[in-house]
């Protein structure tokens, strides 16, 4: 499995992401600058990682959405490659288009930095292969912005076509307002796109995806990835 | 030519900054405020031309990076 991470100033999970990818598939990904437009074309997982990318100036996600890098990662997605946006990558992933539906503040209008609980909704996609159906997993999320809006006609298409990946939950799997860290709709926390090929999620996996970390709940997007892809 | 783009949330998206607004206001006092709304204003200096020129090209800055469609919407003013 060919990876690279777009990095972006102001992207501070990039290193992270490598990491989880370098101990899954031995290598360690492209680190691709985000002023480069010639992608290589021959990548089989883009990664879009969290952080600020431009400092979250105007909207999260809206200006690395439109930088020179994002052009190939549209030409990739568009040829059914697998592109992941984690946090801030979401973000972009919305903003640029290849996701519907946007991030905005969370409705305490705190930064939330914490584990937090999610029900695995689909296993139908090279991303969840390796979770068992509804599983709950424990990962982190941290940001500022994660409230996931869209209107009803996305929604029930998300819904409709089994797009919605993960969901907030208690730690017993219940899918309630309480669970909700950040006031998303349908506590949604996690979507995937039509061709199922892109996938974006506020928490962030590869901050749980070592035992030494204390967790190893993200670990299996990387696992189902690597045997999709390989 | 100055163009000054209202950017807002579009009616039916909730605002949580705009609501902690709201309260805070109450809070100080001001009983009659019902709601609040909070957007951003953008200010472009553009070389004297056209109005009408001018006005499809703020649209289409709108549509390319000002405005997020899927939760804002946007009125442009044109003044010089």
């Amino acid at each position: 499995m060919k990876a690279a991470v777009i990095v972006f100033p102001g992207s501070n999970c990039d290193r992270d992401v490598a990491v989880s990818l370098e101990r899954t598939t031995g290598r360690p990904p492209l680190m691709h600058w985000h002023a480069d437009a010639d992608l290589p074309e021959d990548l089989d997982l883009i990664v879009i990682p969290g952080g600020f990318s431009y400092g979250d100036y105007l909207r999260s996600g809206a200006m690395a959405a439109r930088s020179a890098a994002m052009a190939g990662v549209r030409t990739a997605a568009a040829k059914g490659r697998a592109v992941l946006g984690i946090c801030n990558g979401f973000q972009v992933l919305c903003e640029a288009g290849l996701l519907p539906g946007a991030l905005m503040r969370n409705r305490s209008l705190h930064y939330i930095c914490r584990d937090v609980y999610l029900r695995v909704e689909t296993t139908d996609s090279i991303f969840t292969g390796h979770y068992a159906p509804a599983q709950v997993a424990r990962i982190p999320i941290a940001h500022h912005d994660g409230n996931y809006v869209a209107d009803l006609a996305t929604h029930c298409a998300l819904e409709d076509e089994d797009r919605i990946a993960f969901r907030y939950c208690t730690p017993a799997g219940k899918v309630t307002d309480d669970a909700n860290p950040n006031g998303s709709l349908d506590n949604i926390a996690g979507i995937l796109s039509e061709e199922r090929n892109v996938l974006g999620l506020m928490p962030h996996p590869e901050r749980l995806a070592d035992p030494r970390l204390g967790g190893t709940d993200g670990q299996p997007i990387f696992a189902s990835l690597m045997e999709a892809l390989s | 030519m100055k163009a000054r783009v209202h950017v807002t949330l579009k009616s039916g998206v909730l605002d949580p900054q705009g609501k902690a607004i709201a309260q805070a206001l109450q809070a100080l006092g001001f009983d009659g405020v019902k709601d609040a709304r909070q957007g951003k204003v953008i200010e472009l200096d553009l070389e004297d031309g056209d109005t009408s020129a001018a006005q499809a090209r703020v649209d289409e800055m709108c549509r390319q990076l000002l405005v997020n469609s899927v939760i804002e919407t946007y009125r442009v003013e044109l003044e010089g």
